[in-house]
C-alpha cells in the first residue's frame, strides 16, 4: 500500500517535472498511405503542421509510405523489427492481420471517460463494423470510401433515357445498359452500358452485388467465409452475365486504373467505382454526370472501404496518449471537413456534415451526399484472419469466372475450400 | 616461400568479395533452406519444426505449378526472341545509313526508362478501346482487344514488354562485338565465293560467341528477375495467368506474410538457378574459346 | 548489297526503331499536353507544362534522383574494386581451395540477391541498416558475374607483361593497376553498363528495404503514382518519368557517338 503510494507519488512528481520542461516534447511517428491523386499527402502534412503549432509539446513525423500495400508492408516489417510507429493509417480490413501479429492496441484504453466514449460512438456504424472486435475499438475511420455508380447524362439522353434517373435495380441496370450499348457498322462496340472494374481487387465491388443479393461474405469475426452460398453465386453469375449473356459490359478483366478515363472517353455510360474518384470526376469529366447509389436486388447495399487509424504497441503510455489526442483532433469535424473536401473521401462522422465547410461544399457539389446517404445500407468490407490471402482466393475465383476459365459455381466452391483450409486454424 | 606468399596474396585478394558473397548469397540461401523446414510464426503462435511439410504443400499447390509453368514459358519465349532481335538490330545499325544515330537511340530507350515507369505506358498501349494498340488496329478495321484482361493473352502481353526491354539493351553488346570483327575476314570469304548467309553463319556468328554467352547469362537472370511490370500491368492476374515465380514469392512473403512458405518457394527458385548456372556454363564452355 | 536489299534493311531498321521508341514518344506527348489528350493525338492539342509542375510537387524527385545517382555510381565503383581484386586473385595466384571457392562464386552468377529478399532483409535488419543507401547496395557489390567476367579478361593478359613488370620491381597491386586493369577496359565498360542499367531499374529490393525520402531511388518514387484508387494519371506519371530519365537520355544523345565508339574501339569480348 505504502509502496504503491510512494510509486504513485514518484510518478506524479516525475510527470509534473516533465510537464514543467517544455523542451521534452513527445515524439510520434505517423505512417500514412495515399490512394487518391492530388495533394492528399500535402493535406495530411499541412494538418499535422497546424496541430504541432498549437501543441508545441508534441512532435509528429508524418511519413508518406506509398500505397496501402507499401504502407502495411513497411509497418509490419518495422514492427517485427521492434521499431513500430505509434500511428499508422492502414486498410480497415487489415485489423485481423494486425491483431494476429499482436501489433495493435485498442483505442478504448487511451480515449478514456465519457468524452472518449462519445468520440468513438460519433462515427457512422457502417464504418465501425470492421474497426471493432470483441467489444474493443482497434481502428478509427479516417480515409473511408464506398463504391457508387457514376452515369453519363449525355449518353442517357442520346439513348432516349431520362438523364436524371439512374438504374435503381439490377434488372434496370441491364435494361438501360442494353439501350446504352452502341455498336458501329463493322460490329465493334463503341460504347458499353456499364463497367464494373475487376483488376487487382475485384472482390470489393463484387461485395456490393453480394450485399444487394441479400448475402454476406463473412461472419464478421474473421473466421468463416461464405464464398459458395447461393446469394454469392447469384451475385457472381449476374456479374459474369453482364458480359456474356446481356452483353452490356466489356468482356475480360477491366482495369481499375483505366476506369475514369474509360468513362471520360465515353466508352462506358455507367461505371462503378469509389467515392474517392469524386474530385477527379468533378474536375475532368467532359460531360454532365450523376452519382447514384448502387442498384438493388433484394436490398440496397455497398461495402465500405478505405483506411483506419491504428495504434501500435511498443511505445510509452505518454506517447500513446499523445497519439490518441492527435487522432481525436484530426478526426474532429473541422479537420475532417478539410480532408474530405481535399480528397473526396466520405466524412466518417455525422458531425462533420454539419460544419459550414461541408455544407458549402455540398451545396456546390450535391453529388457528394450520395455516398453519405448510402452508408445506412453499407456493410463492412470483406476481412478475415490472414486477410490478403483469403481475399486473394476470392479474387482469383472471380477472375477465373469473368474470363471464362471456370464456371461460376466451381470457381467459388474452390475458393471456399481454400479459405476453409486457412481459416480452420483460427476457429 | 614464393608459394606461401602466393597463397596469402590469393586469399587476401579474394577475401572481401567472398565475405560479401557469403554474407548475402550463401548464408541467406542456407537460412532460406533452413527456414523452409519450419512453420510461419503467427503472433502468439511461434514457429516450430515441421520437416518437409512445406514441400508437401508446395507439391499440392496448384498456383505454384501454374506459376512455374508460366515462368518456363516466359523464359523460353523471352530469351531467344530478345537475343535474336538484339542481334538483328545490331546488324541493322552496323551499316552506314541516314538516321542511324536516331535508330540507335530508339533501340537504347528501354535501357534508360525504368521498367516500373514504362509499365504504365504499356498499360495505356494495351487498354481496350482507346489504348494505342486498339487505335492502330481500329485504322485497319479490326475489333477491340483486351490483352491484359484475358487468361490466354495476359502472359504474352507481359512477355512483349520484357522483350522490348531486353532486346534494346542486348543490342548494344552485339553492336560493339560486330564492330570488333575485322572486315578483312568477310572480304576474304567473299573472294572465295561465300554468300552473305554463309559469312554470317561461318564467320560472324562464331566470333560473336563470347558476346552470346555474356548476353545469355543476363537473359537467363532477367527471365527470372524481371517482374516489376507485373505489379502495374496485371498484378499476376487473371487468376495467376501472368504470375511468375519471383512475383509469387513476393506475394507470399510480403502480402500474405507466410514467410516459411515464401522460403520454400525461394528454395525452388534457388535450385533452378543453380542448375541453370551449371548447365549454361558447361554448354558454353565447349563452344567459347577464352584462353 | 543491292538497292533492294538496302531498302529492305533500312525499312527493317526504321520499323524496329519506331516500335522501340513508341513508349518514349508517347511519354513526351502526354507529358506536354493536358490530360484530356492522353488518348487523342490531334496536332492542334494545346501545350502545357502543368504536368511537370504537378509531378514535381507530388514527390521530391530531385532527392530521388540524387539517391539513385549516388547509389548507381557507388555500387558500380565498389563492384569494380572488389571484383577486380577477386578476379586477379583467382586468375593469377594459386592457393589451396581456389577451385572450390571459385565454383562457389560461380554459383552466385545466377543466384541474384533478388531471390533472397526475405533473408537479406533479415540480415540488413540485424546490421541495423534498414532504410539506408548502403542497405540497397550491400547485397550487390560483390558480384559473381563481375568476378567471372573480369577474371576471363585477366586470363587473356599475356604472362610476359606480368613478368616484365615484376622484374621492374612492381608489387602485385601495382601490376594489377598498371597492367591488368588497362587491358581489361572493354570488359569494365560492358560490365559497368550492365550494372548501371540494373541498378537504375532496380525496384523490388529498394521498395522493401527503404522507408524514407532520403533513401528511396527514383523507381520507388515513380511507383507511387501507379497505385491510386482514382485512376491512372498518365500525363503526370509520364512527366515524372521524363524528368527522371531526361539526364540519361540527354547524355546518350550528346555522347552516343563517343559512347558506342569507345565500346567498339576496344571491342568487347
Amino acid at each position: 500500500m505504502l509502496a504503491n503510494f510512494l510509486k504513485g507519488s514518484a510518478a506524479a512528481a516525475a510527470l509534473s517535472l516533465i510537464a514543467a520542461l517544455p523542451a521534452s516534447a513527445v515524439d510520434l511517428q505517423f505512417y500514412f498511405p495515399v490512394a487518391v491523386g492530388g495533394g492528399a499527402a500535402k493535406t495530411i502534412e499541412g494538418l499535422t503542421e497546424t496541430y504541432m503549432k498549437d501543441h508545441p509539446d508534441v512532435k509528429i513525423d508524418p511519413i508518406y509510405a506509398g500505397s496501402y500495400q507499401d504502407t502495411i508492408t513497411k509497418v509490419i516489417t518495422a514492427a517485427r523489427g521492434g521499431n513500430a510507429p505509434q500511428i499508422a493509417v492502414a486498410l480497415s480490413t487489415d485489423m485481423f492481420t494486425l491483431l494476429d501479429d499482436d501489433l495493435i492496441l485498442p483505442f478504448d484504453d487511451y480515449a478514456k471517460g465519457e468524452e472518449g466514449k462519445k468520440w468513438i460512438e460519433g462515427f457512422y456504424p457502417a464504418f465501425m463494423e470492421n474497426s471493432q472486435f470483441d467489444g474493443k475499438t482497434y481502428g478509427i475511420p479516417f480515409q473511408r470510401s464506398t463504391p457508387v455508380l457514376y452515369w453519363n447524362k449525355d449518353a442517357f439522353k442520346e439513348a432516349g433515357l431520362d438523364p436524371e434517373t439512374p438504374p435503381a435495380t439490377w434488372d434496370e441496370m441491364v435494361e438501360m445498359g442494353k439501350k446504352l450499348t452502341k455498336t458501329d457498322a463493322s460490329g465493334n462496340t463503341t460504347q458499353w452500358g456499364v463497367r464494373i472494374p475487376s483488376s487487382g481487387f475485384p472482390y470489393w465491388l463484387f461485395q456490393g452485388l453480394v450485399i444487394e443479393a441479400g448475402g454476406k461474405l463473412t461472419n464478421g469475426e474473421g473466421t468463416e467465409t461464405y464464398f459458395d452460398s447461393p446469394e454469392v453465386i447469384e451475385a457472381a453469375q449476374y456479374l459474369v452475365d453482364l458480359s456474356t449473356k446481356d452483353k452490356v459490359m466489356e468482356p475480360g478483366i477491366l482495369d481499375w486504373g483505366a476506369t475514369p478515363k474509360d468513362f471520360f472517353e465515353r466508352r462506358s455510360a455507367m461505371v462503378w467505382t469509389t467515392t474517392g474518384n469524386l474530385t477527379n470526376m468533378h474536375d475532368n469529366a467532359p460531360f454532365p454526370f450523376g452519382v447514384a447509389m448502387l442498384p438493388e436486388k433484394a436490398q440496397r447495399g455497398a461495402p465500405t472501404g478505405g483506411g483506419n487509424f491504428y495504434l501500435f504497441k511498443g511505445s510509452s503510455d505518454e506517447q500513446l496518449e499523445a497519439a490518441v489526442k492527435f487522432i481525436e483532433w484530426i478526426t474532429a469535424p473541422e479537420q475532417s471537413a478539410i480532408w474530405t473536401k481535399a480528397t473526396g473521401y466520405v466524412a466518417p462522422r455525422p458531425a462533420t456534415w454539419d460544419t459550414e465547410t461541408m455544407k458549402d461544399y455540398a451545396k456546390g457539389f450535391p453529388q457528394v451526399l450520395v455516398a453519405r446517404d448510402q452508408l445506412q445500407y453499407a456493410k463492412a468490407e470483406l476481412s478475415t484472419h490472414e486477410n490478403q490471402r483469403v481475399t486473394q482466393f476470392l479474387n482469383d475465383a472471380l477472375a477465373a469466372a469473368i474470363t471464362g476459365q471456370k464456371p461460376v459455381e466451381e470457381a467459388l466452391k474452390e475458393a471456399q475450400a481454400k479459405a476453409d483450409q486457412v481459416l480452420a486454424a483460427y476457429r | 616461400m614464393k608459394i606461401k606468399r602466393d597463397w596469402i596474396w590469393g586469399w587476401t585478394l579474394i577475401a572481401p568479395a567472398l565475405a560479401l558473397i557469403f554474407l548475402f548469397t550463401h548464408i541467406p540461401a542456407l537460412m532460406t533452406l533452413w527456414g523452409s523446414l519450419f512453420s510461419t510464426p503467427r503472433g502468439r503462435k511461434p514457429s516450430h519444426f515441421v520437416g518437409l511439410a512445406n514441400y508437401e504443400r508446395l507439391i499440392q499447390d496448384p498456383t505454384f505449378w501454374k506459376v512455374l509453368g508460366n515462368n518456363a514459358i516466359y523464359a523460353l519465349g523471352t530469351i531467344p526472341v530478345s537475343m535474336a532481335l538484339a542481334l538483328a538490330m545490331a546488324l541493322l545499325v552496323n551499316r552506314p545509313f541516314k538516321g542511324r544515330a536516331l535508330a540507335r537511340m530508339a533501340y537504347f530507350t528501354p535501357t534508360v526508362l525504368p521498367l516500373i515507369a514504362v509499365a504504365n505506358i504499356w498499360l495505356f498501349f494495351y487498354t481496350p478501346g482507346f489504348g494505342l494498340i486498339d487505335q492502330v488496329l481500329g485504322l485497319f478495321g479490326a475489333g477491340q482487344s483486351n490483352f491484359l484482361g484475358n487468361a490466354g493473352t495476359a502472359l504474352p502481353a507481359i512477355m512483349v514488354v520484357a522483350i522490348w526491354k531486353e532486346a534494346g539493351f542486348f543490342m548494344i553488346f552485339y553492336l560493339a562485338a560486330l564492330q570488333a570483327i575485322p572486315p578483312q575476314l568477310a572480304e576474304a570469304a567473299k573472294i572465295e565465293g561465300a554468300g552473305a548467309w554463309t559469312i554470317f553463319r561461318r564467320i560472324t556468328l562464331p566470333l560473336l560467341m563470347p558476346t552470346t554467352l555474356f548476353v545469355s547469362i543476363n537473359a537467363v537472370i532477367n527471365a527470372f528477375r524481371l517482374v516489376d511490370h507485373i505489379f502495374i500491368l496485371t498484378g499476376g492476374g487473371p487468376d495467376n495467368a501472368s504470375s511468375l515465380l519471383l512475383y509469387y514469392i513476393y506475394e507470399t512473403s510480403f502480402r500474405f506474410w507466410d514467410t516459411a512458405y515464401g522460403a520454400t518457394l525461394s528454395v525452388v527458385l534457388l535450385a533452378l538457378m543453380c542448375l541453370l548456372a551449371i548447365g549454361q556454363f558447361f554448354l558454353f564452355d565447349r563452344k567459347v574459346h577464352y584462353k | 548489297m543491292s538497292a533492294f536489299d538496302r531498302y529492305l534493311w533500312n525499312g527493317g531498321a526504321a520499323l524496329l526503331a519506331a516500335l522501340w521508341i513508341a513508349p518514349l514518344l508517347y511519354a513526351v506527348w502526354t507529358a506536354f499536353h493536358p490530360s484530356a489528350y492522353e488518348a487523342h493525338f490531334t496536332l492542334t492539342a494545346p501545350l502545357t507544362l502543368e504536368n511537370f509542375v504537378k509531378a514535381w510537387n507530388a514527390a521530391p524527385f530531385a532527392r530521388y534522383f540524387l539517391n539513385t545517382f549516388i547509389l548507381v555510381t557507388g555500387i558500380t565503383a565498389a563492384q569494380f574494386v572488389l571484383c577486380s581484386l577477386a578476379a586477379y586473385g583467382f586468375a593469377r595466384f594459386s592457393f589451396p581451395g581456389r577451385d572450390l571457392l571459385f565454383s562457389l562464386v560461380l554459383l552466385q552468377l545466377l543466384v541474384m540477391p533478388d531471390i533472397l529478399i526475405v533473408e537479406n532483409y533479415k540480415i540488413i535488419h540485424a546490421m541495423n541498416a534498414v532504410d539506408t543507401l548502403q542497405a540497397i547496395a550491400l547485397p550487390y557489390i560483390a558480384s559473381g558475374f563481375g568476378v567471372f567476367l573480369i577474371r576471363q579478361a585477366f586470363m587473356t593478359v599475356p604472362r610476359e607483361l606480368d613478368d616484365a613488370a615484376r622484374i621492374e620491381g612492381s608489387g602485385p597491386l601495382a601490376i594489377l593497376w598498371r597492367v591488368y586493369v588497362p587491358l581489361a577496359k572493354p570488359t569494365y565498360l560492358a560490365y559497368g553498363l550492365v550494372s548501371v542499367s540494373y541498378h537504375w531499374n532496380n525496384f523490388l529490393w529498394p521498395l522493401i528495404v527503404t522507408n524514407s525520402v532520403e533513401t528511396r531511388p527514383v523507381t520507388v518514387g515513380l511507383s507511387v503514382f501507379a497505385t491510386t484508387d482514382s485512376g491512372t494519371e498518365w500525363a503526370v506519371i509520364n512527366a515524372a518519368t521524363l524528368m527522371t530519365s531526361a539526364p540519361l537520355l540527354l547524355a546518350f544523345l550528346l555522347f552516343q557517338r563517343q559512347f558506342v565508339q569507345s565500346f567498339m574501339r576496344a571491342g568487347i569480348k
